[in-house]
């Protein structure tokens, strides 16, 4: 049930992998981890959603959020292996025409 | 014949996983497929999280109670809180061009379900009704 969420941060590039499940509970640890990345304005921020199993509308509203920070200092916010409930998700709320989606973290981070 | 289960938990977002799962349990007993089952279950949490958010204002320990009834030709659920009522008229998906955090909740529950009924009126707590239809020849 907790949420694991590991960084790797380099001046061009952050990748956050995360790992259970994103709701109105945890997602405050997902914003938390965005912002430490939005802070130091890393061009590139890479997550890796492969090992989420859920993610509701707070989840996706901080990755909004996310998306539009990044946007403010022309950086870009990818995400990476959605599994389909959680790609389900964005595209009930038309998201995933608003997102860039990759099905894997090395595309993604190029 | 019905088949009823009744689920009460407190207004702790941590129990959440927990409803989820049983709710899991509840749609594969409907007979609906997995995509279908991560839909509900996507719509349920959200109707958790408002009570959650809106309802008890994020205090915990308040009692939210889960009915759900497989009916031989839709899955029913209906969710009872005791907090401050809704003003049912202001209840309203949001339009999906306005990309902002936020809002997104009532879109999704009336995405996924055939029916979303708040009850109106109540001097005390709220009443959402929800339903979908079960896929055929599933009793």
């Amino acid at each position: 049930m907790n949420l694991k969420i590991n960084s790797e941060i380099s001046t061009q590039l952050a990748l956050l992998r995360i790992n259970g499940e994103v709701d109105m509970f945890s997602s405050p640890d997902v914003r938390k981890a965005i912002m430490e990345v939005v802070k130091k304005k890393i061009p590139k921020l890479v997550i890796d959603l492969h090992d989420v199993n859920y993610m509701d509308s707070s989840g996706v509203a901080t990755l909004i959020e996310g998306l539009q920070l990044c946007q403010k200092y022309d950086g870009s916010l990818r995400l990476a292996r959605l599994r389909d409930n959680v790609r389900e998700v964005f595209e009930l709320t038309k998201l995933d025409k608003i997102f860039k989606i990759y099905t894997d973290v090395e595309t993604a981070s190029q | 014949m019905n088949k009823t289960i009744e689920l009460h938990l407190t207004s702790d977002p941590p129990l959440l996983s927990v409803m989820r799962a049983a709710v899991s349990k509840v749609c594969e007993i409907a007979g609906f497929d997995q995509l279908d089952t991560s839909k509900i279950i996507l719509a349920l949490d959200e109707a958790c999280s408002n009570i959650i958010r809106h309802a008890y204002k994020g205090k915990s320990g308040q009692s939210i109670i889960i009915t759900c009834n497989i009916k031989p030709t839709k899955l029913e659920f209906i969710l009872e809180d005791q907090g401050a009522p809704a003003d049912v008229k202001m209840i309203k998906p949001r339009p999906l061009n306005e990309v902002r955090p936020g809002g997104l909740g009532v879109y999704i529950i009336t995405s996924v379900m055939d029916k979303v009924k708040y009850s109106e009126g109540m001097d005390e707590g709220n009443r959402l009704l929800l339903h979908k239809n079960r896929p055929k020849g599933k009793k």
